[in-house]
């Protein structure tokens, strides 16, 4: 019995994978081909997990360093003026401001409305097909052609580029993120709430408002900061939307009214347009403006992980 | 003839204890059944005779494990190596989601056969011992997800063949597939055993019965009792086992 | 109690209206460009506007409107990123999903989700100021802002998509495929690379449309890095995307052919794009099944 298992291992396994080696045979190693092809796919792997890493490393801190120096007080609080030799990037932090908190009250309401009546309320099952395809392919186009149709639409309705016709643009914009978060958030609420209250005879809307809103708002606020995080980041779709003022408007009625460069477009035209105020060029306000992009966005990841590890906690 | 030995083994799942000291001798070219409740280690322990174990993170093994003579567990074995001899069949049968062909193809393929003749002549060799190539032979570049589970779990063990194994470990084959189709791997797996040692994981004590040389019986993570078939079924030395072929417990 | 079934009639509504709200601005978007876009093509005529080499509509006796630099641009220009994206990113879900523990996870993730939170002005800002001077300096050229550059900027800007698009299909691929792999003999990277890929590849091949989607509907950061000149495309020459052409000449374009034909461009962009979604779709359902 052993002669015959024996041969049997030296005829037929040996042959195969080169081995003539008679005892042994699994403590070997593996041929020199797949061990070379399992270090080099490894390697591969690694070397672009560190690149990945190492770019955001390299990119955050080369911001930093090239910006941080030039977000003084003085930069945050003035405003760019030839005559007075100042420059500042305060008009257009408010400008972002006010387009964030104009565009979340557009948004807001009709984005979580459209995910309720996807969720709660919609008995068509081809609607709701034809309503999620739709936001699908509003997410996938692109931010410059949001901006053109804002441009045909919202500013000539508007008899120029405001903070409300730039808003408004980017209230379709962001209009796919609230409506899938949204979504993601009430789908979390158990089927369970929902019969109870209907149980105890209340309306859809009362259930809605009292039960279902309020439990999924940790889901729906983590969908507003990511929308948030779009708005601050978008520019394309702000360009010709927006306007092109920097002066400094403190009435946000009034604000609504004028047209302003958002700090993102401001960068745009700090880093492409060549500029001197006293010691400070354009270029230097350009990377304060990208430091203190990347500071809102990582703020904004901070608070995204924070209500994450709340929701998990739950 | 023993094809696989253990000794003293112990097998932890972070700091639970799943086998305890198990002591036994596997013999060669015979079918060995595995039975005992869920739970009881038997699928933990088929899974350490070709390191299956070494997959899951935070497991801890004491003892060998021979396998014709070599301690699997040295640190100069290759467990890469050792699972193209002892090959294994799972539960659910999981034939990748490429074709018949490719199924087969894949290990052969991995261990440096690229010769489209050789490979046509392992495909249908391993498809015949597995009593599927009649069924297949027309559909070879068909995907393998549109065979039924039955056949599904034939080609995996065609699969397995085609490595030209000593040992094949059978991990409860037929748990997931309908009586007719289980009779057709039971009828394989006697005929297999010609050339192959088996070893079978199974919930179903007549088919411990039916079809090993030699059962052993698992208890939680103890080998409580390890003998020739009909003496198992027939005069259990364990009260234990007798309560449990006997249908007390399961 | 009647106040009440008013109350809820008029908040069905209201939700009612707010889903449909998403269709009407989809719709809206489509009419606007189509009506404003197709005239120009008519004037133009759409096999010149498509096909039409040279862009020069500010020309003072004989202005022409070819958009075939553009179309060309944006094609290898995507090409380009994917061709140097994809690798990358592949890899790097292939290390989350398959090799990586929870803490360097943590890390990884946490730079992915970095990269996709940058806004394009500042990766067009960064290869603005770092990129397009190193490249002018390596390649000893006139100018750094060129396709190569783009191209570039871009493979890493959609890295994030391609990552998690693909980690997430590589995540679910059932670990019996990955079991049997390796109790044939295959090692980890041979089950990953023969296994695991093939099972994900539609997830995988999603992931690289919503990239190429990305690409190709990037405006700013390739604007302030490909030298915005009307060339056909070539690696090392200054060039203009569809978007850029949209874009750089928006805001002087005089009200006319010129501004029509932006639009134009707009609803070729537009069409692609609805074809790149279509694909994703395709390839999404076909991950579920």
């Amino acid at each position: 019995m052993r002669e015959k298992v024996k041969l049997k291992t030296t005829n037929s396994k040996n042959a195969k994978t080169g081995n003539n080696n008679d005892v042994g045979i699994i403590s070997q190693k593996l041929p020199f081909k797949r061990r070379f092809h399992g270090y080099i796919m490894k390697g591969f792997i690694f070397f672009c997990v560190a690149f990945a890493v190492s770019l955001i490393l390299f990119l955050i801190g080369y911001i930093f360093y090239r910006g941080l120096p030039h977000v003084t007080f003085s930069m945050l609080t003035s405003t760019p003026s030839l005559l007075r030799g100042t420059v500042g990037i305060l008009p257009n932090l408010l400008y972002t401001v006010y387009i964030i908190f104009t565009t979340l009250i557009i948004s807001l309401p009709i984005g979580i409305g459209a995910a309720v009546y996807l969720n709660e309320y919609a008995t068509n099952r081809r609607l709701v097909r034809i309503i999620e395809f739709t936001i699908e392919t509003l997410a996938g186009i692109p931010s410059i052609i949001y901006g053109l149709v804002g441009f045909l639409i919202f500013v000539r309705m508007m008899g120029g580029a405001t903070i409300l016709s730039g808003s408004m643009t980017l209230s379709i914009l962001v209009l796919p993120t609230v409506v899938r978060t949204t979504q993601e958030a009430l789908k979390t609420v158990p089927i369970s709430y929902r019969e109870g209250s209907v149980a105890l005879g209340a309306t859809k809307w009362y259930s809605i408002r009292t039960i279902i809103l309020p439990s999924s708002l940790d889901g729906i606020v983590s969908g507003v900061i990511l929308a948030i995080g779009r708005m601050v980041a978008e520019s394309a779709a702000l360009l010709f939307t927006a306007g092109a003022g920097h002066a400094l408007i403190t009435n946000y009625f009034a604000a609504l009214q004028t047209g302003g460069r958002p700090l993102t477009v401001a960068l745009y035209f700090y880093a492409t347009e060549p500029g001197q105020w006293g010691d400070v060029s354009s270029t230097d306000v350009a990377f304060a403006i990208a430091a203190v992009l990347i500071i809102i966005v990582l703020v904004l990841n901070f608070l995204t992980k924070l209500l994450k590890r709340k929701l998990k906690k739950i | 003839m023993n094809i696989i030995t253990a000794k003293d083994l112990n097998l932890y799942y972070g700091s639970f204890q799943a086998l305890k000291n198990i002591t036994m001798d596997i013999s060669a070219q015979n079918i060995t059944a595995f039975i005992g409740p869920s739970g009881c280690g038997k699928s933990t322990f088929i899974r350490t005779l070709n390191r299956m174990n070494d997959l899951i993170p935070d497991v801890r093994i004491t003892g060998d494990v021979t396998f014709l003579g070599e301690n699997i567990y040295d640190k100069s074995v290759d467990a890469t190596l050792l699972r193209k001899r002892v090959g294994m069949v799972f539960q659910a049968p999981n034939p990748f989601p490429m074709s018949i062909y490719d199924n087969i193809a894949y290990g052969p393929r991995i261990y440096g056969t690229k010769k489209r003749i050789l490979l046509d002549e392992i495909v249908e060799k391993s498809l015949r011992d597995a009593a599927i190539w009649d069924e297949a032979k027309d559909r070879l570049k068909k995907s393998a997800l549109s065979l039924s589970g039955g056949q599904q779990q034939r080609l995996c063990i065609a699969r397995a063949l085609a490595m030209q194994p000593e040992v094949l470990l059978m991990d409860e084959p037929t748990s997931a597939l309908d009586p007719i189709s289980t009779t057709k791997i039971e009828e394989l797996v006697m005929e297999l055993k010609k050339k192959y040692s088996i070893v079978i994981v199974t919930h179903n004590m007549q088919q411990a019965a039916r079809i090993s040389d030699y059962t052993a019986f698992f208890l939680l993570g103890e080998l409580l009792e390890n003998n020739n078939t009909n003496a198992i079924f027939s005069n259990p030395k364990d009260k234990r086992t007798e309560d449990y072929i006997t249908g007390r417990f399961g | 109690m009647k106040i009440k079934n008013i109350i809820e009639q008029v908040m069905k509504s209201f939700f009612f209206i707010c889903g449909m709200m998403t269709i009407i601005a989809m719709l809206t978007i489509a009419i606007y460009l189509i009506i404003n876009g197709v005239p120009a093509i008519r004037e133009v005529g759409l096999f010149n506007f498509l096909f039409g080499q040279i862009w020069a509509p500010v020309h003072s006796t004989e202005p022409q409107f070819g958009i075939l630099p553009f179309i060309l641009t944006s094609i290898y220009g995507t090409f380009g990123a994917v061709l140097i994206g994809v690798p990358i990113g592949l890899m790097t879900a292939i290390f989350l999903s398959k090799l990586s523990n929870p803490k360097i996870s943590v890390v990884v993730n946490t730079a992915v989700e970095l990269l996709a939170g940058i806004p394009s002005v500042v990766y067009g800002f960064i290869g603005l100021s770092v990129l397009v001077p190193l490249v002018r300096e390596t390649f000893g050229l006139l100018s750094g802002a060129t396709l190569f550059s783009a191209i570039i900027v871009l493979s890493i800007m959609i890295l994030p998509n391609i990552i998690n698009v693909s980690r997430v299909a590589l995540a679910a691929v059932p670990t019996k495929y990955e079991e049997a792999s390796y109790a044939l003999g295959a090692t980890k990277m041979e089950t990953i690379f023969k296994v695991s890929m093939p099972a994900a590849r539609s997830g995988i091949a999603a992931g690289v449309v919503l990239g190429i989607g990305r690409a190709i509907g990037e405006a700013m950061a390739v604007m302030m890095v490909a030298g915005n000149v009307a060339n056909m495309p070539e690696l090392f020459r200054g060039v203009r995307f569809l978007t850029t052409a949209i874009a750089s000449e928006l805001s002087y374009a005089a009200a006319g052919i010129h501004r029509n034909a932006l639009f134009s461009i707009a609803l070729v962009l537009f069409v692609f794009i609805i074809i790149i979604n279509i694909v994703l779709n395709l390839l999404l359902k076909r991950g579920v099944k």
